[in-house]
């Protein structure tokens, strides 16, 4: 394909994984405690997402790749600062919260609202990328969603691998059960591709790419509008962190012997 | 009053798998409390007698039957349409689904054109006052939450292992045929196949006893100074092959083959246990040469027991992620294990239930 594809990768912020999680009442369901204070992360699956994306928009000239995300402003703005020196792109935001007991519902109404309004964008060429589960919500259905609101009907989840056929059909590998991959080609865009981990690893922080990336990120969220979802039927009755901790025993000075048995014996039971 | 529909996709020979059984019992026993006059049972596939017969046999009112050639892969458009069709012809509330890949794939987009909400990975369904009450795990497993919805139909897929399979005698069906409107346009994406990863040996095994978890400690300098990557790589083959557990990883073992180092040549992405990996079920788990950390541990969240070798007394496990820390060389615990389960190989570890 001569003209590329316009990849949008929907990618919200989380909490970074290290952070505890504390999670507390708020007035239209639960929050976590402190989260403007926490550190945020860009969502990995999603990272993944924009890797692919970046890599594929270099393989295909005339392709451009959008970063879309729903998050806080400051936080953001934060994470930005990072996955800035990662990969050339361009941002789409709009400033609300990036809570995990958000309905992925509205969540894909502002995001589909937000990429139809992007500059330019042809959707017979697009390709929207995100992460086949977000690491808050963990649903795996807001691409699916904002997939349908564009008129979007080949959609894949759990992806591991697109390759460009050279008729210009993709080839993709989807994660299913038993550890294997559904292989499937689909006749090209517009397509949805919710990814799982891929097969980059992640770039180098590049620092002058960043400073180039800041210059239209920083307006970019300067513009973003608000995204105020409601309650809208879905309550929550109760949001708790069970209890994890177990009564280790710590068995220390046996040898590998006893240790060997005493393991067989658990395993063989 | 609900109306509930469980609805499955068929395996290629029509009938259902596992998880599908699980959710169908689980649907079940959630009808009987709050519909039980309001149970409809749906079935697509390229074949779906064997399906329907047991859904006929688990007491379903209707048995709905979406057969079509086109159903015989898992593609979104296809799918998406004969679970919208089957939702609307039973005009049901709720709508349950076993949380398999294929109905994973396509729950949002039905919920979406059906104008009603999906939840996935729900863990338990409970009758509540003016309503049903549903449990999921956010953050990776981290936070447990009970929430109800007011938008119906309400399409949810129940997480496997959650639930015993149904398994009663399959009864006479008179399924009603659905008509699945498939146009060309929904067969844009064939399957070609499927692709098990290149190393050959099978060693994800969702139904194993037992998770064995390899950490990066197997590719690191041991107490001579070396690492000793391909002893590691037959201990660990050894022990999967006589204990026939399912080979689980840490991310950072698997990381290292980007970073061009020697790793355990079977390893992939899709082994990756965690925050960015999977979240396998399996009643026991041993992890060696992996540290413990939290966002490796939050993967372990369905393993109930939970035992780990590890050279450091205060790695992640002994702080209360695991039931036994064995402080000791997983290379020569191994060695004598992978002895031990050779000589009771007569009276075979349990194998896959
Ligand atoms: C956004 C994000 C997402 C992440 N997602 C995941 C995820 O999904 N899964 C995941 O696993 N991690 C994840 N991590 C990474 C995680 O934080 C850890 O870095 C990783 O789990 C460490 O892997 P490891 O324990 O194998 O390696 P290491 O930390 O290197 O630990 C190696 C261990 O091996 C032990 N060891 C060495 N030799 C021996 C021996 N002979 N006998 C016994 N023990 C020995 C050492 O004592 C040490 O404890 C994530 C991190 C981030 C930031």
């Amino acid at each position: 394909m001569s003209e590329g594809y316009h990849i949008v990768v929907c990618a919200g912020v989380v909490p970074d994984p290290w952070q505890t999680l504390d999670p507390v009442p708020g007035p239209q369901g639960p929050t976590i405690k402190n989260e403007m204070m926490l550190p945020h992360v860009l969502d990995p699956w999603a990272a993944h997402a924009l890797y692919e994306g970046a890599r594929l928009a270099e393989q295909a000239p005339g392709s451009r790749l959008w970063l879309a995300s729903i998050g806080p402003r400051a936080k953001l703005q934060q994470v930005m600062m990072t996955v800035a020196q990662k990969v050339r792109f361009e941002l789409a935001a709009m400033d609300g919260p990036a809570s995990g007991f958000t309905d992925a519902d509205q969540t894909a109404a502002a995001l589909a609202e937000m990429i139809r309004g992007l500059q330019g964008l042809d959707l017979s060429r697009l390709l929207l990328f995100g992460g086949w589960e977000s690491a808050s919500r963990g649903a795996g259905i807001t691409l699916q969603l904002v997939g349908e609101r564009l008129g979007i009907r080949d959609q894949f989840q759990g992806v591991d691998a697109l390759e460009v056929l050279p008729d210009g059909s993709f080839q993709i590998l989807e994660r299913v059960e038993g550890g294997k991959h559904q292989a499937s080609v689909c006749a090209g865009p517009p397509a949805v591709l919710g990814w799982a981990t891929g097969n980059l690893p992640e770039p180098k922080n590049n620092p002058q790419l960043g400073m180039q990336n800041m210059r239209t990120i920083l307006p970019a969220l300067q513009r973003a509008k608000r995204f105020a979802p409601q309650p809208d039927g879905l309550r929550h009755l109760e949001a708790k962190v069970p209890s994890q901790l177990r009564e280790t025993r710590v068995v220390k000075n046996s040898s590998p012997e006893e240790i060997a048995k005493e393991l067989a014996d658990w395993i063989l039971a | 009053m609900e109306t509930i529909l469980f609805f499955a996709f068929a395996k290629p020979d029509g009938s259902l798998g596992k998880s599908a059984r699980e959710a169908l019992a689980a649907a079940k026993e959630l009808a009987e409390k709050v519909a039980p006059n309001a149970f409809i049972g749906a079935v697509a596939g390229g074949k779906t007698d064997p399906a329907a017969s047991l859904l006929a046999g688990a007491g379903c009112a209707r048995v709905l039957a979406a057969e079509n050639p086109a159903l015989d892969q898992a593609r979104y458009a296809a799918d998406a349409a004969a679970l919208e069709a089957a939702a609307r012809a039973a005009e049901a509330t709720l709508v349950l689904l076993p949380g398999t890949s294929r109905a994973q794939r396509v729950l949002g987009g039905a919920a979406h054109r059906l104008g009603g909400r999906a939840d996935t990975h729900v863990t338990e369904l409970r009758p509540a006052e003016g309503g049903i009450e549903a449990t999921r795990w956010h953050y990776r497993q981290r936070i447990e939450a009970r929430f109800t919805r007011e938008q119906r139909p309400w399409l949810v897929t129940l997480d496997p292992s959650g639930f015993a399979p149904w398994e009663a005698a399959a009864a006479e069906p008179a399924p009603e045929k659905l008509a699945t409107p498939i146009d060309e346009n929904a067969l844009r994406t064939r399957v070609v196949g499927f692709k098990a990863p290149e190393s050959g040996a099978e060693t994800i095994r969702p139904d194993a006893n037992l998770l064995f978890v390899a950490g990066a400690g197997w590719t690191k300098k041991q107490a001579d100074g070396k690492p000793h990557v391909e002893e590691a790589e037959r201990l660990i083959l050894e022990f999967l092959r006589l204990s026939r557990a399912s080979l689980g990883s840490s991310k950072s073992l698997v990381d290292l083959a980007g970073e061009g180092e020697a790793v355990l040549s079977f390893l992939t992405h899709l082994h990756q246990v965690g925050q960015t990996g999977a979240t396998p079920r399996h009643p026991k788990g041993l992890a060696a040469c992996c540290h413990g950390e939290e966002p490796h541990t939050v993967g372990w969240r369905f393993i109930n027991e939970r035992r780990a070798i590890n050279l450091d007394p205060n790695c992640g496990w002994a702080r209360g992620k695991a039931d036994v820390l064995y402080v000791a060389d997983a290379f020569a615990v191994m060695a004598e294990l992978n002895k031990i389960l050779a000589e009771r190989a007569g009276q075979s570890p349990r194998q896959e239930s």
